[in-house]
């Protein structure tokens, strides 16, 4: 079994995934055979997908397969190569920990049917994997609308709240928007030939003119699943309102199947590559780094907080794609690799460590019904296993070594430091702004991640309920603890990461890393040379945590003062509670504050005189008053006008009919001659 | 074995040197204002002072709070031990670089907000706010500064940045000029001086660092006091290595040891002098003036990187 090749094994996974959905529908209610069996085999399928993808990006082989489903004459084009198999692998071991979570997640009587649940999921993963494995339009097109679909009733599990729908029909939506830009960038690719393989698409030279429709059809669909500047203002609605393990595998591995088509399309399909490409990819994606954390600080409810954190995330992962797409155009690959291996390392990295933040905030709504970062608090006494594991989550978020993120982030300042040398000037001037912008980004990061964190497990229980509130079950703790330690593993031994991405990169721009980034050793990091930079998280953890011993060892030895507890110190009043704390939208003021512009904030501030003084501010979108909201008065509009051909007579439709007829009787002679 | 024992002085040094060179400022600032001063030693004295009182804890603080003080006095203690202050040859060098060196500053800051948080006392998360606040726009400042010096050294691994820039021919380079008033400022945001926070006042409308680790006592404030004063000595000897390294040995035998002791030790006697006549000449910012006060650094620092772009200078 486990020596067939990678491409069957990733099939028989897939095969897997949706005969459990089916067996889901057989048990529809019945709860615990879905969660306690169907899920954890679900789960494994992730191992296994895991483990075929690490095997092909080892062996640096590409698998091809033909499989005759749907029309006649057209059937699935499949193919595995390095890049697939990267993002394979993403999904592989994101799923195993969400699968695992989602076992002990799932509470009976909640929405969805459990069976329903189970098939929905599943199919979701198994779409997923195919979108990876589509090798023409037409299967990817197939994979990638059922991905849309399934993840839509995933969001509306909760269907009996309109809010939940709403935020459902606006994901679809966008989702459905995007997927014809996307459609219509096959159509240009395939150059007028009618094959829409991608083996076709590969040979197809074409002219800029074209080239740049297709890059901006691509950039636009893809940009819309991933939530790119202006078209994120579903992911702040749709994450949220999804249950948890599928907010998880919403914004830690679906929006990087976006990515993927990214990729795809420009690195593998296109040849061309136009250095205002890059600069597009850059500039939108800063923007949408800096606009998604500055929300990110600024939101009360904590999905919503680490939905915007996403968005900020899918900016980094635009930036250094399009940094590298700028360096491809010039002809230098190294540094063309370096960004994309930082890409690539992020995207893996942030599914981490955004699904199990996600998760943690599933295991807080379990434990406490609140979602409201104003009603939470406290919690790391009660839930002592939730907070550590988010701890780590949080750590890697911000950036901080030596976690995942920083790993991502220092080879995307790496790339960026090393870039002067570019032939136009004032794309080197971009260069230092950008820089700035992605360090300010990462520390915004820090910011918004801290009053997450000391918001919702710190301080003081805000409510009376909250010191009831009981830690994960087994399952929901051998999902966190898995992606906490996956979190700590890519922080601590990045040189075999880049192992897996070097295959991968050397596909797409012909380059890899692995070789000099290990060069110094293995424990040791030096993307270019070790005069350069160098960065040795091991040595680095063992610094830290050497001193931290050392300090706790001989505080212990020398002194032998004791511990007491007593209350904290009130300032001198008489009595103090929990209220006193700062709240979520206390701690976003500086940032609402500084970044006023940002925001259309609604504000309601309580007279000096009032007796019973209430305080609130909405902090809402600005895109939705400016784009959206014209756009839908337009449709509207437009509707209303169109609607008025409805009048609901049979003898007006057959009017109709009539002249339709004779119109077409008068064009058809035209025609023939 | 000589770049072990170089890399061990380079640790030993800050631990040792850290608390004299806070005595030595709050010593020039009492002797500023007409006051007699506690004399140098005095940061020493409060430290034992501290390690051998009873901690008091308060009833709600969980085991996060107790952490915090080591994590932070380690991360402080890394950092001084992967800036070249003596000697450019450090083995620890190698593992951390600038980048990595404010990543270990943002880890201190935010183990040090997140115990503030802990306990829930208006205090505390007033004090993580603001620490935040002045965190996240100090921290891209910092970079910014470090980049502009890495470009002139083309690497971000701090021993390289320091030979380019001291032994190499005799410069002066425009951008630096930039990046060093983006220090300065940089500077005393986070070690919480005058402009910024004041280390000597608990007003509660005032203060930042003191409303942080207002609930700690004992070992824990001591640990807590020391990381501190190691902070501010490691963002001297940064400030040493990046814009006044000469005299930072090359090789680490001891006699470079010997000769770069001095010449460091009259560099931060320097610093102090100057930080406590800041001190002494300015007043502190209105909280909401600080965003204003860092902006301007974050916008100096990236003006040294234009410059630098601009000039290849």
């Amino acid at each position: 079994m486990l020596n067939m090749r990678a491409i069957d094994l990733v099939l028989w996974v897939i095969g897997a995934w949706i005969a459990l959905g089916l067996l889901g529908i057989l048990a529809l209610h019945r709860f615990a055979l879905v969660a306690r069996v169907f899920f954890p085999l679900g789960a494994i399928g992730g191992l296994v997908l895991a483990f075929a993808a690490i095997r092909l990006l080892g062996s640096g082989m590409v698998d091809t397969k033909q499989l005759s489903l749907g029309l006649p004459q057209l059937p699935f084009h499949l193919r595995l190569d390095a890049l697939s198999a990267f993002f394979l692998l993403v999904i592989g071991v994101a799923s195993f920990g969400i699968s695992l979570f989602a076992a002990g997640y799932f509470r009976a009587g909640e929405g969805t049917a459990p069976g329903l649940l189970c098939l929905e999921f599943h199919f979701f993963l198994a779409s997923m994997a195919l979108v990876l494995l589509a090798d023409d339009a037409y299967a990817f097109m197939v994979a990638w609308e059922s991905m849309a679909l399934t993840s839509y009733f995933l969001v509306t599990a909760n269907h009996r709240l309109p809010k939940i729908r709403a935020a459902g029909f606006l994901y679809l939506l966008i989702a459905h928007i995007g997927a014809i830009a996307i459609l219509l960038c096959f159509g240009v690719l395939q150059a007028n030939t009618g094959d829409y393989t991608f083996a076709n698409m590969r040979v197809q030279n074409l002219s800029t003119f074209w080239a740049s429709a297709a890059f901006l059809l691509a950039f636009f669909g893809f940009g819309a699943k991933a939530g790119i500047l202006p078209l994120h203002v579903w992911l702040p609605e749709a994450h949220p309102a999804a249950p948890s393990p599928v907010s998880a595998l919403m914004s830690g591995v679906m929006i990087k199947m976006a990515i993927y088509g990214l990729l795809r399309v420009t690195f593998d399909l296109l040849h061309l590559h136009i250095w205002w490409w890059g600069v597009v990819l850059l500039v939108l994606g800063l923007t949408t780094a800096i606009f998604g954390v500055i929300f990110a600080a600024v939101q009360v409810e904590m999905k919503r907080l680490l939905a915007y954190s996403s968005i900020e995330n899918i900016g980094l992962l635009f930036t250094a794609m399009g940094l590298a797409l700028l360096f491809r155009s010039y002809g230098m690959n190294t540094l063309a690799a370096l960004a994309l291996t930082a890409c690539l390392y992020h995207v893996l990295g942030h599914a981490l460590f955004k699904s199990l933040l996600f998760l943690t905030t599933g295991s807080v709504l379990h434990a406490t019904g609140e979602r409201n970062l104003g009603r939470l608090g406290g919690l790391i006494r009660f839930m002592p296993w939730v907070a550590w594991l988010a701890l780590i989550g949080i750590l890697a978020s911000s950036g901080l070594p030596p976690f995942s993120g920083f790993v991502s982030e220092w080879l995307l300042l790496q790339s960026f430091l090393f870039t002067p040398g570019l032939p136009q000037p004032f794309l080197n001037m971009l260069i230092p702004i950008a820089t700035a912008s992605i360090a300010l980004t990462a520390a915004l990061a820090g910011y918004a991640m801290v009053k997450f964190f000391g918001v919702v497990f710190l301080g003081q229980p805000r409510e009376e309920k909250l010191s009831e509130a009981h830690d994960a079950g087994v399952f929901e703790k051998i999902g966190m603890g898995w992606l906490a330690l996956l979190t700590i593993g890519l922080g601590l031994a990045p040189n075999s990461i880049l192992h897996l991405i070097d295959p991968v990169t050397r596909g797409l721009v012909g380059v890899g890393l692995a070789h000099p980034a290990s060069a110094n050793g293995w424990w040791l990091l030096t993307p270019t040379s070790m005069v350069r930079a160098s960065y040795g998280p091991l040595y680095f953890l063992f610094g830290v945590v050497a001193a931290v011993v050392i300090a706790f060892v001989l505080v212990r030895l020398l002194y032998h003062a004791r511990l007491r507890r007593s209350a904290p110190w009130g300032g001198g009043h008489p009595w103090r509670n929990s209220r006193m704390q700062d709240t979520a939208e206390g701690y976003g003021q500086p940032i609402r504050q500084i970044f006023e512009p940002f925001f259309h904030m609604d504000r309601h501030l309580p007279r000096p005189d009032d007796n019973e003084p209430e305080y609130h501010v909405v902090v809402t979108d600005k895109f939705w008053e400016g784009i959206y909201m014209p756009i839908a008065r337009a449709t509207e509009y437009i509707s209303a006008k169109v609607g008025k051909l409805q009048q609901g007579r049979i003898s007006i439709y057959l009017l109709y009919s009539f002249v339709t007829l004779i119109v077409i009787l008068l064009l058809v002679p035209t025609a023939r001659r | 074995m000589s770049r072990a024992f170089s890399q061990l002085i380079s640790i030993l040094t800050p631990i040792l040197l850290a608390p004299l060179l806070l005595g030595w400022v709050n010593q020039m600032r009492a002797w500023l204002s007409n006051r007699r001063g506690p004399g140098v030693l005095q940061p020493y004295r409060m430290l034992h002072k501290l390690f051998n009182k009873d901690s008091v804890m308060a009833d709600t603080a969980s085991s996060l709070f107790r952490f915090a003080p080591y994590a932070v006095f380690g991360s402080m203690l890394l950092a001084n031990a992967i800036i070249p202050t003596l000697s450019t040859d450090l083995p620890l060098a190698s593992a951390a670089d600038a980048i990595a060196l404010v990543g270990l500053f943002a880890l201190a800051r935010i183990f040090i907000s997140l115990a503030a948080m802990d306990i829930g006392t208006a205090f505390g998360t007033l004090g993580a706010r603001r620490e935040m606040l002045v965190g996240f726009l100090a921290e891209p400042a910092l970079l910014t500064v470090l980049f502009s010096a890495s470009l002139i050294g083309q690497s971000t691994a701090l021993p390289t940045i320091v030979e380019a820039v001291a032994h190499k021919h005799f410069a002066i380079y425009p951008s630096l000029v930039f990046a060093g008033m983006a220090f300065i400022l940089v500077f005393l945001a986070e070690n919480a001086r005058v402009p910024v926070d004041n280390p000597a006042t608990h007003l509660e409308l005032t203060m930042i660092h003191e409303a942080m680790i207002l609930e700690y006592s004992g070992r824990h404030l001591a640990l807590m006091e020391w990381a501190a004063s190691l902070k501010l000595f490691a963002y001297s000897t940064l400030g040493i290595a990046l814009f006044l390294p000469w005299g930072i040995g090359q090789k680490a035998t001891p006699s470079s040891l010997l000769l770069a002791l001095p010449s460091l030790a009259l560099k931060l006697a320097l610093i102090g002098i100057v930080l406590a006549l800041v001190e002494t000449f300015s007043a502190k910012l209105r909280i909401f003036r600080v965003p204003e006060f860092l902006a301007t650094a974050f916008l100096l620092g990236v003006i040294g990187m234009l410059t630098h772009i601009l000039l290849g200078a």
